[in-house]
């Protein structure tokens, strides 16, 4: 059923009783050609462009909970293409390209909202790095603008700008970043995937892989065994865990990220806002409540909820850079599980198995990468060769010493 | 958290720094034939596993201890806490 402004409409006036559920629930068949583990966005994406664009059949997309329930539905739905480094800025730029077009392809509006992202600066030198970023962003096709104080002051003119340890002298506008409503991205990726006959099979958790002589056969399940040609997996989170049933040790360690929400408020923010050297970042969703989040707790998690240390440092720098917030309560708080990668950028690459496939380490920007994200590991897994914007993520750049150290900290672990 | 510091007592887990995977105690030998690989992953790769864990905390408020956390990841129960200079003497750890 293709949703328009007929249909509904149509169906407003017949008692809505023509919707039909967005996807189906089929059960599991013995074999696929294509088995993506993990239904989260990045896999629903995978299935959907391979699908779609790359006009494969006989896929199926894992899921061990139900659509939506792990990181796609956890994240705080930023999107942007601000990087700095040749082997990330082409591929984020790629995602933003797919975002701006994402409602039209997948026929299911995702809100999403391009309502620009500005990183603060308080010093000169960090005027200087913002500028060197800006200027690679738009080598690579991205928008960036450099805004002085008082254009940021027009922007907000909430923030405390004469804050006496991080004075905002400016930022780094991103103009065609923003946000987009997470769990429309998760249903419309699982509506359109299943409408071009992919199998969306929920509570069904991978518990191992059935490899012969090198070669992936297929994957154990809770549902039974499915016979597979290639299977890709995309756990970010739980990569760790998954890959080892493949005997592999990853360059990754799973960390948890908080997130909150305020009470709603009339609508007070313009668009994203990031203070870096304070750890905090801002936005204001649709229905009025302020979405903001920090730094990663610091301690490998799996456990999906943080300590209260990290909450009174996010709300302690909330207060430093806009402190009419001290009025507005916190509704609800939450964490996630992240893949947080060695050199901080993420891994898509095929692995010493057969046809097994990996996409992972995300750290805490997988959601940004969603279309990007599919798109690529859809190529690699339709043709075995990395798309042309993910060439730098392989695993082997930790050996070779080719690191994509975003930070420019130095790749090392820890550093998260 | 509570850090049961063998020493201290009780402490705030805020009092220390983490480290990470307490396999890092077992730094290979420079000198063997693959030390490039065994290098590579030592330094890279982890086992990161959901449940038991155990892991290097640095108590950097505090008396300056490394100390060795034996951690659930996916409860954040603390199951135990020793020196790290004791545990590096009785062998390391294993991956």
């Amino acid at each position: 059923m293709t949703y328009s402004g007929f249909r509904l409409i149509k169906e407003a006036l017949t008692g809505h009783k023509g919707w039909k559920a967005a996807w189906r629930d089929p059960e599991p068949q013995p074999h696929y050609d294509f088995v993506i583990v993990g239904g989260g966005g990045h896999g629903l994406a995978t299935a959907h462009y391979l699908a779609k664009v790359y006009r494969k059949s006989s896929i199926a997309v894992l899921e061990k909970g139900w659509i939506g329930r792990g990181n796609v539905g956890r994240n705080s739905t930023i999107i942007r293409a601000n990087y700095l480094l040749p082997g990330n800025e082409p591929f984020y730029e790629h995602s933003l390209r797919l975002w701006e077009g994402l409602e039209q392809d997948l026929n299911y509006n995702a809100m999403v909202s391009q309502r620009g992202i500005m990183n603060l600066i308080h010093t000169d030198a960090q005027r200087d790095a913002f500028r060197r970023r800006g200027n690679s962003m738009i080598l690579h096709g991205s928008d960036a603008e450099l805004l002085d104080r008082e254009e940021v002051r027009r922007e907000a003119p909430f923030l405390n700008f004469d804050h006496v340890r991080f004075p905002i002298k400016g930022a780094l506008m991103h103009r065609r970043g923003g946000t987009v409503r997470h769990d429309a991205v998760a249903w419309g990726y699982a509506r359109s995937a299943d409408r071009h006959g992919v199998d969306i099979v929920q509570n069904c958790e991978v518990t191992g892989f059935r490899i012969e002589n090198g070669k992936m056969r297929g994957v154990e399940t809770s549902r039974g065994y499915i016979g597979a040609g290639k299977v890709g997996v995309a756990v970010a989170g739980s990569s760790s865990k998954v890959m080892s049933y493949a005997g592999m040790r990853l360059p990754i360690e799973s960390h948890v990220l908080q997130a909150f929400v305020s009470e709603g408020l009339k609508p007070v923010l313009p668009g994203v806002i990031t203070f870096g050297a304070g750890h905090f970042y801002v936005s204001q969703s649709d229905k009025g409540g302020l979405v903001f989040g920090g730094d990663i707790d610091g301690y490998n998690s799996y456990a999906q909820r943080g300590n209260l240390p990290v909450v009174e440092d996010v709300c302690e720098g909330g207060m430093a850079l806009m402190p009419m917030i001290g009025r507005a309560r916190l509704l609800r708080m939450w964490g996630g599980i992240m893949d947080m990668s060695m050199d901080g950028s993420p891994i898509i690459d095929r692995t010493p198995v057969d046809g097994l496939y990996f996409n992972g380490g995300w750290c805490y920007g997988g959601f940004k990468a969603t279309p990007a994200s599919g798109m690529v590991f859809a190529h690699l897994l339709a043709n075995d060769r990395p798309h042309d914007t993910a060439t730098a993520y392989r695993f082997d750049r930790f050996e070779k010493g080719l690191m994509i150290d975003e930070r420019g900290a130095g790749a090392q672990p820890n550093l998260h | 958290m509570i850090i049961p510091h063998p020493i201290l007592g009780p402490r705030d887990a805020q009092e220390f720094v983490y480290l990470g995977d307490a396999s890092l105690l077992n730094r290979p030998d420079w000198q063997c034939d693959n030390a490039a690989r065994e290098f590579c992953d030592y330094q890279y790769l982890r086992g990161n596993p959901a449940g038991i864990h155990r892991e290097l905390w640095f108590h950097e408020q505090g008396d300056r201890s490394w100390l060795v956390v034996t951690r659930d990841t996916t409860t954040h129960e603390i199951l135990k806490a020793e020196l790290a200079r004791d545990v590096a003497r009785a062998g390391g750890t294993t991956k």
